[in-house]
């Protein structure tokens, strides 16, 4: 089957460890579905890129084309992976305007693997108690496993589970729930409204 | 076609002299204006409700039953009514009497207003906006239409044998628009009805209008009202003209950044991608011929905001003097190539006037 896979990355450096932690989530995603026989789309967004745009959609009300471009395709995708680097103790202003200019309801039921990066391992429950309680609200399927990556990490410095392990396992998390779904159908209420009668009667 | 003016009487501070008038000279300075308005030609002054502060105008049938006392012709409307937290009942009493005063020249738009605490300050549950405005119009287009009324809904006490007076005039409603910026269920409400719509697209971008007109229209030839381009629709636009284009925008550029509209994209982005316009009458003209594309076709009413945001009253009134100028334009260039079969917006005597050829026709087939 095809599939869609949607990277936010919400890195601001080049390089950005941010975005090295998304490639590595997506790469290993995409040959875990490889290996079950779906088709792998992935599409990479740089959160910083649509900075400007994100400023104006939250003063104006409206999106930009790009924007609305972006948002059609993680409505559509069968699966999401949101990094943020940590700021001040929560994810970026960035990443979280991002999903605050996304539609509500645009990932509910969507699994979301969710990832941070940080100077050190010090900041990881950011993943626990700002990442994770966002993507509740907005109803999406997170996955059990979310990866943190501390700056030492991308040497040898690690004491516990090596990032690759944990980025493994995050990866066959999400390849799992992509593969034991239907692909997302996003119906458009200005194509096909819900019919007065119905409105009449209460919804 | 319908060539207007409309406004929400908000009361801001004029940025340039640093001079905030009072609630006395705003409400005065409407009037004014839609006084004007009459006298250099236009079709339409519309009026809004608030019920907070910076708006002044909470109590529109006052002043729009005031303006028709001092006016012959404009046709008053509402900009809009909000059909959520009033009473249908007195709607249908207040813009029947408003009818009577003003012999027929009154119609009145629908909204779900813009402030989230006027729904508790009024009783009500703004997450019920959708099926308020659903279930007060389904009783408000009852009252209008027949003598005595029961009824029973989820969002008012029931009403057992009442009668709304006054009647409406010769036995024909108000014509309703209805006005949403983005709620396919407005579209869907106006179009089974075979009200009109009206998208205030001031702040939207063109592909974004036109797939609410465009959804609204296929809705009205689904509910038999005739075909898409039949369908009834109305347009915004926000307006600060000058005899020569750099003057307008230079003039109008503190009172965009001071306002709801500054902080974001700048003023020639916002041009660029809403119906705010700041240039000369012809680039008025262009710029406004062009709405069509939002509208989907051939449409019914623009109206334009020319006040508020602190622009000072005299310039308002050079605004309206203007649009005078600009309007037989307007009319001559929209009706260019117009389809004989795509209709007027509907008027008192257009209504009277088919209603009487129904009661006709029906006592022929007797």
């Amino acid at each position: 089957m095809k599939r869609t896979l949607v990277v936010v990355s919400a890195g601001l450096r080049l390089p950005s460890s941010t975005r090295m932690l998304a490639d590595r989530l997506a790469d290993s995603t995409r040959r875990l579905l490889d290996e079950r026989g779906e088709q792998v789309e992935v599409v990479t967004v740089e959160v910083r890129d649509l900075a400007r745009d994100l400023v104006s959609h939250l003063t104006t009300g409206y999106p930009s084309e790009q924007l609305r471009r972006t948002f059609g395709a993680i409505a559509k995708a069968d699966g999401l992976i949101a990094v943020t680097p940590t700021f001040t103790a929560s994810y970026s202003g960035l990443f979280k305007m991002f999903f605050d200019c996304l539609d509500d309801t645009a990932l509910v039921g969507k699994p979301v693997l969710l990832a941070a990066t940080g100077g050190t391992a010090r900041h990881s429950l950011v993943l626990e108690h700002a990442l994770r309680p966002m993507f509740a609200y907005l109803r999406a399927a997170t996955l059990p496993t979310a990866v943190f990556a501390a700056t030492e990490e991308w040497g040898g410095g690690d004491a516990g589970e090596p990032l690759v392990r944990r980025v493994e396992r995050a990866a066959e998390e999400l390849a799992g729930e992509v593969a034991r779904r239907d692909p997302p159908t996003a119906p458009d209420p200005y194509r096909a409204p819900l019919p007065f009668e119905r409105l009449l009667e209460g919804g | 076609m319908q060539i207007g003016i409309f406004g929400v009487g908000d009361l801001a501070r004029d940025p340039v002299s640093g001079r905030t008038p009072t609630e006395h000279d705003r409400i005065k300075a409407v009037v004014e204006y839609a006084k004007l308005a009459e006298d250099v030609g236009l079709d339409v002054f519309a009026m809004g409700e608030h019920h907070n502060p910076p708006f002044v105008p909470s109590s529109p049938t006052t002043i729009l039953g005031h303006i028709a006392a001092r006016t012959e012709r404009i046709l008053l409307s509402t900009s809009t009514t909000l059909i959520t937290t009033n009473d249908p009942v007195k709607i249908a009493e207040d813009y029947a009497t408003l009818q009577h005063l003003a012999d027929g020249r009154a119609d009145l738009m629908m909204g779900r207003g813009n402030t989230g605490p006027v729904y508790p300050w009024f009783g009500k549950d703004i997450r019920d906006g959708i099926a308020l405005a659903v279930e007060n119009y389904a009783l408000l287009h009852r009252l209008w239409r027949e003598d005595v009324v029961d009824w029973e809904g989820r969002f008012r006490t029931p009403l057992q044998g009442f009668t709304s007076t006054p009647r409406p005039l010769d036995g024909v409603p108000p014509f309703v628009w209805h006005a949403s910026i983005r709620s396919p269920e407005i579209a869907e409400q106006a179009a089974y009805y075979g009200d009109g719509f009206f998208h205030n697209n001031l702040f939207w971008p063109k592909e974004h209008v036109r797939r609410l007109v465009e959804l609204y229209r296929s809705r009205f030839e689904h509910y038999g009202h005739g075909s898409a381009d039949q369908g009834i629709v109305g347009l915004a636009a926000h307006l600060f003209v000058r005899p020569k284009s750099q003057d307008a925008v230079r003039e109008f550029r503190p009172y965009f950044d001071h306002s709801l509209y500054g902080g974001g994209p700048s003023l020639e982005e916002t041009m660029e991608q809403t119906a705010v316009i700041a240039g000369s009458p012809q680039e008025v003209i262009e710029r406004v011929l062009r709405y069509r594309e939002h509208a989907a076709g051939d449409y019914q009413r623009q109206l334009f905001v020319v006040d508020g945001v602190g622009v000072p009253h005299k310039t308002v009134l050079e605004q309206i003097e203007m649009l005078g100028e600009v309007v037989p334009v307007l009319r001559r260039e929209f009706a260019q190539g117009r389809p004989a079969h795509v209709p007027d917006a509907p008027t008192h005597a257009s209504l009277t006037a088919a209603a009487r050829a129904a009661t006709l026709s029906g006592e022929g087939r007797r």
